[in-house]
């Protein structure tokens, strides 16, 4: 008997304390059939709402862009990563911890130029197009835009400004889903104006 | 032993977050003015902390200590800054420090569309979980101080 109450005045007062592996965490492990078929109905939406392939697929890689912005938060507070000293630990850390972490794959990193400043993230499977085919009429719809979008933003916001396209895709007939990231620059941090 | 105050800084040297407790002696400059100097003073230690270091770092700047408190730094790989000045006594607060980002700043700003990322934060919820987990911490109580 006593040790119940004690029990229950112990989990009162930690009831503050939030769970260390965040809600989303948990949350897409849940269902990723819902995540993908969410896609799927964005992608739709866009496609009626917009004439040309071209537009959908700016749009698609700015809504990515901005969650990559805050994804990269939510990635850095729940993986123990830090900074990364050189491109070749960014990509090791984008296959292997990131795509695992959100999308539960994990692509290979191949074709590094020979600066080391540009390499392709092959996918063997693409999740988000698990129930997809591409009618003829979108031939130039890069129906996972959004993927670029998340990277280009989530990068950026740790001083990396990166090109990301798909230069394959098995929803176009290609063999394989190829990710090509090209590092541009390291954005300098500032001092902000108007300090002495 | 004690918490002083806490200020959160953004990557562009916005202040998104300040607010105190046992702050005896007040800086006699406005607010905004304070958080300018603590952000200029931050940046100039980190270069200062990167060029004077005969080895490479890995986490650089981590704290200092005057004769009465110690300033506490934590900064993410995104450029987000968690400082508290807590009273000599309180050893390494960086899993603290990392818990009020991870658990606090992402769950309630980040993970929240509403809250515009690069302001001041305006979240009830935040200012109120964050009040309550500094008042927790083993060494908030002033008494042992």
């Amino acid at each position: 008997m006593s040790r119940q109450s004690n029990r229950t005045t112990e989990s009162k007062k930690m009831l503050w304390y939030l769970p260390f592996i965040s809600a989303s965490a948990s949350m897409h492990r849940m269902n990723s059939e819902l995540f993908t078929l969410t896609y799927g109905a964005l992608v739709t939406q866009l496609c009626k709402d917009y004439e040309n392939d071209e537009e959908v697929n700016k749009q698609l890689d700015k809504m990515g862009y901005n969650i990559g912005v805050r994804l990269i938060e939510d990635f850095l507070a729940r993986s123990s990563v830090g900074r990364c000293h050189d491109f070749r630990e960014t990509a090791d850390v984008i296959a292997k911890v990131a795509f695992k972490m959100y999308l539960g794959i994990t692509p290979s990193v191949t074709n590094w130029s020979p600066a080391g400043d540009e390499f392709s993230l092959i996918l063997e499977s693409n999740p988000l197009v698990d129930f997809v085919e591409l009618p003829d009429n979108h031939s130039t719809l890069v129906y996972s835009n959004l993927l670029c979008g998340v990277l280009r933003g989530a990068l950026e916001m740790v001083q990396m400004a990166v090109d990301v396209r798909f230069a394959q895709d098995t929803l176009r007939g290609d063999n394989v889903t190829e990710i090509r990231m090209k590092f541009i620059k390291r954005i300098e941090e500032n001092l902000p104006a108007g300090d002495e | 032993m004690t918490v002083h105050n806490l200020y959160i800084f953004d990557r562009n040297g916005t202040c998104l977050h300040y607010s105190e407790w046992n702050r005896k002696k007040q800086a006699g400059i406005s607010k905004e003015e304070e958080y300018k100097l603590m952000y200029g003073m931050l940046f100039s230690i980190r270069s200062f902390v990167s060029k004077m270091s005969p080895l490479d770092m890995k986490d650089g700047f981590l704290a200092f200590q005057t004769s009465r408190y110690k300033l506490h730094y934590y900064e993410t790989p995104t450029g987000v800054k968690i400082v508290m000045n807590t009273d000599l006594g309180v050893p390494n607060c960086r899993d603290v420090l990392h818990q009020i980002y991870s658990t606090l700043y992402v769950e309630y700003i980040v993970k929240n569309p509403l809250c515009p990322l690069g302001e001041t934060l305006q979240s009830e919820l935040f200012s109120s979980r964050l009040e309550s987990f500094i008042r927790a911490l083993p060494f908030f109580s002033a008494r042992a101080g």
